[in-house]
């Protein structure tokens, strides 16, 4: 699993790529939260994501949990279709702001 | 805040290369513990027990761990084994011990055992019986309970694969709980407030050596865990997410959630099944034995769980606990629960310790308990399960009586009185929360098929036509089977409505079986649990063909909803009335039963009942508070007219005679 941060437009996009899974999951948490700016916007981008596990979601969860709790904004991107109805079935994507694409993010957190 | 890190979390010593240390005994199971997973497992007679590791969906173990003597308390194996990742583990256990048959021990230390306390299995292929470890956090936000009381329940009886399976339900992930979700508006609209859901643990789908389909799932292999085969995503081994978000997403509709459970047998069968979990972990406890070793054969299908036994007790109460506080599901019916009754000899006990700790237990106080109070060998305990005032009961007396009355048999209006009533001849001490009224089920004809066909049609089913029941008390209105005769036809609608309108009118908790409010048939199967096809699966197409029974079954709903004292009440808020107001007529050839159920204000209720094929002109009370009758339904009459929307039903016409149409039901309201 890689993650790559760039800045577009004042908003921090952060791209997964590879697998989410028990596995990878401890670290990917770990790195996020280094990524993470103080406050401001985050999209995380998973167009990337190949895989995401019952612990790769819980990850995710956990993550936008902890940004709520700052001053940070966050939105999902880049959904594949297995991984939105993983996340459909299981009530977890009720949980997040989801957008189509970085620019929508932008709109959908600053509003 | 610092979390320190627990004092234990680090291996003392390796086996088989994998690092452990001695675990904990509780829970029973495995449980995710800092650093690895605890696993816990109790046998009473095995004499050594090895853990069972896979890499998922590989054939040959990746190790095995023999539990060292030292990490064994009484009877529990406990070990914790770290660095594991659980997302690709399957396991299972090895467990040795006497091969004694004829003393009841049937260990096989060949056989890989799934654990009986597995929140997950495999469920698909050919290690479907493997045992996974889930992750148990599930963030339920503010979820509560409807917590509705007993009375105001209206149960909706479901099989989760078969009310979203048939393509024609529209839904994203047929056949699953979260395609069953996506039904949720149907339910609200229908006005439901309970669902019961038949089995969802996981069985075995292929118990049946007629077909090789066991479509109903009552052949359960593990009893904690939910069905991975109804999950959208099983294959991602997220069923226990699923299932919960299911329960989540029907309490925020403010429908309760009753699970289906089957302690009476499990899908090992009888000395020529196979050894999938409890024979070879501890045959002797789990099973009820003969003095020779043979398996008692009370549930029909080969062996007999043990469930009064110390040890099955504990097994059945944790099991319910952990459904009740982790799943948060809101009570259980339990599959011939005459079998709960039983001692370890087979023999019924006065005090079976098991219901008693059902009954008493803190978790399940507020939890619906539902006996189905019979069992396969012909313990019948419908009035007099034991109840310690807390179980309730499916009233089978309920549906074969409302089923003779229905095709016209003579001698049935008392009893019929005392059913609609909450059947105070059985439960006059626990008031009307303890029947559940039901005319159909699962088990037996669809209501559809209830009116159209008077014998059973199972050959489908590979048995010659002998399994099933032939006491079905179905009349087919004049021709057997799918006719096209319009009058036959009209009697049938008629017959499917007086059905559905009793129910809805009578005291107790109504149960109805999904797909009988728009017209559901199975071609004249009473007994299709072996068939997971069009057959069984709901079609959703009937939802428009059937429009006019849906909007009347919904109006005979919300008609319930709207009138408390339909669902309870003091015996004296009711009276009866034949065709002369007040002069019921008990006699044998009496087919007219009318009742007043007057619960103060606007909520008075005059049900008549005619089951005669001619119609009949009944006198009508006065009614009560210089208030003035309305209709609100009369099955004689053309749709829509065949009810009203409950508050708007028009005044009759006539205040003093009611004309009540040949084999037809008709209510009024007072405003």
């Amino acid at each position: 699993m890689r993650l790559r941060k760039e800045l577009r437009g004042g908003v921090t996009v952060i791209s997964l790529d590879g697998r989410l899974d028990s596995e990878t999951a401890p670290g990917v948490q770990q790195d996020l939260q280094g990524l993470f700016p103080e406050d401001g916007l985050v999209v995380l981008d998973l167009s990337e994501t190949r895989y995401m596990s019952s612990a790769g979601l819980r990850v995710l969860l956990l993550v936008y949990r902890q940004a709520q709790r700052g001053e940070v904004r966050l939105a999902l991107t880049g959904l594949a279709p297995d991984v939105r109805a993983i996340m459909e079935a299981t009530g977890f994507l009720g949980f997040f702001t989801v957008v189509e694409s970085v620019e929508e993010g932008v709109e959908a957190l600053t509003v | 805040m610092t979390i320190l890190e627990p004092i234990d979390a680090y291996p003392t010593r390796r086996i088989a290369g994998y690092p452990v240390r001695a675990g904990r005994s509780l829970p029973f199971g495995a449980t995710r513990v800092p650093g690895g997973v605890n696993f816990s497992v109790y046998s009473n007679h095995a004499t050594s027990v090895t853990l069972v590791l896979y890499r998922e969906g590989e054939a040959e173990p990746m190790a095995e761990l023999p539990f060292p003597e030292s990490f064994r308390v009484g009877s529990v194996h406990a070990m914790t084994v770290f660095g594991l990742d659980v997302e690709r583990l399957e396991y299972g256990y090895r467990v040795d011990g006497p091969r004694l048959p004829w003393q009841g021990h049937r260990f096989d230390p060949d056989a890989v055992l799934s654990d009986p306390y597995a929140r997950m299995l495999t469920g698909h292929g050919p290690y479907r019986h493997r045992s996974r470890v889930a992750l148990d956090d599930f963030d339920w936000e503010e979820d509560r309970a409807p917590h509705l009381p007993h009375e105001d329940l209206v149960i909706y009886e479901l099989h989760v694969r078969g009310f979203t399976r048939h393509p024609s339900s529209g839904v994203s992930a047929p056949g699953t709980y979260a395609g069953l979700v996506e039904k949720i508006p149907y339910l609200r609209e229908l006005g439901v407030n309970c669902v019961e859901l038949m089995p969802v643990s996981e069985f075995d789908e292929t118990d049946n050596v007629f077909t090789g389909v066991n479509y109903w799932g009552y052949s359960p292999v593990g009893f904690f865990a939910p069905k991975a085969s109804y999950a959208a995503t099983g294959r991602e081994h997220m069923q226990v997410d699923e299932f919960k978000h299911l329960v989540k997403e029907l309490h925020k509709a403010g429908i309760e959630v009753l699970l289906d459970v089957v302690f009476n047998h499990t899908a090992e069968g009888d000395e020529r099944g196979p050894s999938i979990s409890f024979k070879g972990l501890d045959n002797a406890t789990y099973y009820m034995l003969t003095p020779d070793g043979h398996y008692y054969n009370f549930s029909g299908t080969g062996n007999t769980l043990n469930c009064n036994h110390p040890v099955v007790r504990g097994f059945v109460l944790d099991c319910l606990r952990y459904w009740a506080a982790e799943c948060h599901v809101d009570g259980f019916r339990f599959d011939l629960a005459a079998i709960l009754g039983r001692g370890a000899d087979g023999g019924p006990l006065h005090n079976p310790p098991l219901l008693e700790s059902l009954a008493y237990d803190p978790i399940l106080r507020d939890r619906k308990l539902i006996a189905e109070a019979w069992d396969a060998a012909g313990l019948y305990q419908v009035g007099s399960f034991p109840h310690y005032s807390r179980w309730s009961e499916w009233n089978g007396r309920y549906r074969d009586t409302v089923r003779r009355h229905l095709k016209g048999d003579l001698g049935v209006t008392g009893e019929l009185a005392t059913r609609m009533v909450g059947s105070p001849d059985m439960y006059s001490r626990r008031g009307t929360a303890a029947t559940v009224n039901f005319v159909t089920s699962h088990d037996g004809f669809t209501l559809r098929d209830l009116v159209s066909y008077d014998h059973k049609h199972n050959e489908a089913n590979g048995e010659g036509n002998r399994d099933g029941d032939d006491n079905g008390n179905s009349w087919n209105c004049g021709q057997e089977g799918e006719t096209d005769d319009p009058a036959v036809l009209a009697l049938r609608a008629r017959q499917q409505r007086n059905a559905l309108l009793i129910l809805l009118a009578s005291r107790g908790v109504p149960m109805l079986l999904a797909g009988d409010e728009i017209g559901r048939t199975q071609l004249g199967n009473n007994n299709a649990y072996c068939h997971d096809g069009p057959l069984t699966w709901l079609d959703w197409r009937l939802r428009e063909e059937n429009a006019d029974l849906f909007r009347f079954t919904r109006r005979a709903i919300a008609f319930r909803r709207a009138h408390p004292v339909l669902r309870g009440g003091s015996p004296g808020s009711v009276h009866w009335h034949g065709v002369r107001a007040w002069s019921p007529d008990w006699s044998a050839h009496s087919r007219v039963l009318a009742a007043t159920f007057d619960g103060g204000g606007d909520d008075c209720v005059y049900v008549a009942t005619n089951s005669h094929w001619e119609s009949h002109t009944l006198e009508l009370p006065e009614p009560p508070r210089g208030q003035t009758w309305h209709l609100f339904a009369d099955t004689a009459a053309a749709p829509p007219m065949d009810a009203f929307e409950p508050g708007s039903e028009p005044p009759l016409a006539n205040q003093s005679q009611l004309t009540v149409g040949p084999r037809s039901v008709a209510i009024l309201v007072t405003h």
